[in-house]
């Protein structure tokens, strides 16, 4: 039993010492300052987090309930905000939207990292001649408004018959995260140490055997925090969508856009249709929460 | 000794990454070669994918901005000159988009970055719960764009029941007043309404840059000028602050490429209405509605024209930044 649990254990070992390393690079002087620092640490943060809280307490309450000035803290809480929007009272149906959302967010992230992590590869282990060019040439495109390339897509999309098709959206959001995920994932690879690759290969160790044992160990965290900013661009975008879907490829976002437009009091099933959307980006965001700033900021700032 | 010592330190110069680039030319000149192109494979498909799906799109709108063509005028299609871009500059309403653009871009990427560095200052503190008030300061970055604009709007901003009126009824009454004030917020002040959505959203974004920023500042040096009698106005003005410049210029300018690229918050909040028509909404409409495709790539050509001004030096910052990391 020990002799099976051996060999992965020291594989993990040094990864998790050199990223430790990487992490915490000195002890941080602990000073306990005074404590109206924290206090104003606090109401700012509780000014900060107030709307989202607001959104999640008025979806609970009733439509009535929910249009009220001053605003009714303490009003009984339903369900029917949820009721309303999930269509079991009647009315719009999310679910279309909602499974087109996530076919492509989750299908341009899965080919996002195939396409980055070799690319990656290239640029930060067996580095390609001039591979900052080829890096910095990624991150321009990256600069390029999509607003301008709008009309050229929405007239290739009405040539090719793609136009309200979700597979064409899933490839424009891999193409528009690829920039950021090769350059998280490249800074990610380079912190795989030179010395334990060249030990690997010192003992005969093959390409995948050195992925496995060496690359994935250090490179995990990186790779599952790419993957769920990718998930997070994807699951936002509206433009795009908007403009190159109506009917049966629409997505979440564009689904609420036309959410707002129902008659009468409606702020409740609103609210719930607002949370019931940011759910998976807000549990994306805070499971990514460590390398969101490395990944926000394309890989510069860690 | 002293021979194998100089050669380490030598060697010792040049980071790891250096070491192995600079092994691949010393090979025979076919073997490099080869060598060359097995290290490109991995590489090809997502940068041809990348060129593909960036450069053509880019290529085309330039084409079509030289073109006469309304899609509700089938029939005169053809060149046009500088036609479209005469009209981006000499029309009221493309003109009344850049200033919009810029307007919005200044104030809510000057705000949140002051915001974001003051509540990033307040956070690299040691207190009680500091994980807990990080975690509350990411989420309205964590909202869905198009749900905070809707939040915003119809929740908040909303004249007869939302929070930000209920709150003044609510304070008005606690001093017994039951004539509170109540402002239409998206019609009497629409562009201050989407930015103070923006720069809600935006803040987490800066604090976080900056918070990195700080917590990779040199502690020694400044726990040395501590030790010296220098006080807190001190070491921020001429340790903590040049530390974080780049990191301010980072922050700023990342703002700056979304913000000017914004489209979700105006398009929900106002549709573009009362002077909040920034340049992509603005294509959009001119697309859209007027299906005007040749003014529409003319005022994209243009909207990239000034993205690549501020890019540049996005780039620079990037880069320094990059060096930095790679020569530590």
């Amino acid at each position: 039993m020990s002799a099976v649990s051996e060999p992965t254990s020291t594989s993990t070992n040094p990864a998790v010492a050199a990223t430790s390393y990487k992490r915490s690079p000195r002890p941080r002087a602990k000073r306990r300052g005074n404590p109206v620092w924290g206090i104003c640490a606090w109401v700012v943060g509780l000014l900060f987090v107030a709307p989202v809280l607001w959104m999640i307490l008025t979806s609970f309450h009733s439509e009535v309930d929910a249009a009220t000035n001053p605003p009714s803290l303490f009003a009984p809480l339903t369900l029917d905000g949820y009721r309303n929007f999930f269509g079991i009272t009647g009315g719009g149906n999310p679910w279309p939207p909602l499974i087109n959302s996530f076919t492509a967010s989750v299908g341009s992230t899965i080919l996002v990292l195939l396409l980055a992590i070799p690319a990656a590869y290239a640029l930060s282990i067996k580095p390609v001649k001039r591979w900052t060019d080829v890096l910095f040439f990624l991150l321009s495109t990256k600069f390029l408004p999509i607003v301008a390339g709008l009309l050229p897509l929405f007239l290739f999309a009405r040539i090719t018959g793609l136009l309200d098709n979700i597979s064409l959206l899933t490839v424009l959001y891999t193409t528009m995260n690829l920039p950021i995920a090769i350059w998280m994932m490249r800074s990610f690879l380079a912190e795989v140490p030179v010395e334990m690759l060249e030990a690997a290969q010192l003992d005969g160790a093959g390409l995948i055997t050195i992925l496995r044992r060496v690359v994935a160990p250090v490179a995990l965290p990186g790779i599952a925090a790419t993957a769920l900013i990718c998930f997070i661009f994807s699951w936002n975008e509206l433009l795009l969508a908007r403009t190159l879907t109506s009917v049966v490829a629409g997505t979440a976002p564009v689904y609420l856009t036309g959410f707002a437009t129902s008659q009468g009091l409606f702020l409740a099933q609103l609210c719930a249709a607002a949370f019931m959307v940011s759910l998976p980006v807000l549990i994306a965001g805070f499971a990514a929460q460590d390398k969101l700033v490395q990944g926000l900021s394309l890989g510069a700032v860690k | 000794m002293s021979s194998t010592e100089a050669t380490t330190t030598h060697a010792e110069d040049l980071t790891p990454r250096q070491r192995k680039t600079y092994q691949a030319p010393q090979g025979e000149a076919a073997r490099s070669k080869r060598e060359a192109r097995r290290r490109r494979l991995p590489l090809l498909p997502a940068l041809i994918l990348v060129i593909v799906a960036t450069q053509l799109p880019f290529l085309t709108t330039i084409v079509v901005s030289f073109m006469d063509w309304n899609a509700l005028r089938p029939n005169d299609r053809g060149f046009a000159g500088i036609d479209n871009y005469v009209q981006v500059f000499s029309n009221a309403t493309t003109r009344g988009a850049v200033v919009t653009t810029v307007v919005l871009t200044v104030v809510v990427v000057g705000v949140s970055l002051v915001l974001g560095t003051l509540i990033a200052l307040l956070l690299d503190r040691q207190f009680l719960g500091r994980g807990v008030v990080r975690t509350m300061m990411i989420a309205p970055f964590l909202v869905v764009p198009v749900a905070a604009a809707l939040l915003w709007k119809h929740a908040l901003l909303n004249p007869s029941f939302g929070l930000f009126n209920g709150v003044l009824t609510w304070l008005w009454s606690l001093f017994g007043s039951s004539n509170p004030p109540q402002i239409a917020w998206l019609t009497q002040y629409p562009l201050l309404s989407i930015e103070m959505a923006l720069i809600w959203q935006w803040t987490p974004f800066m604090m976080l840059i900056i918070l990195a920023g700080l917590q990779s500042r040199p502690m020694d040096v400044v726990e040395a000028a501590r030790v010296d009698g220098a006080n807190a106005l001190q070491i921020f003005r001429h340790l903590t602050f040049p530390h974080l410049r780049r990191y301010l210029e980072l922050g700023g300018l990342l703002g700056a490429i979304y913000i000017v690229q914004n489209f979700d918050a105006v398009f929900i909040m106002t549709a573009g209405a009362l002077g909040t028509a920034n340049l992509p909404y603005t294509i959009y409409a001119t697309f859209f509605q007027r299906q005007d495709y040749g003014l529409a790539s003319a005022q994209g050509v243009v909207v990239v024209i000034g993205t690549i001004i501020i890019a540049t030096f996005a780039l620079r910052v990037v880069s320094s930044l990059f060096d930095e990391e790679n020569h530590r």
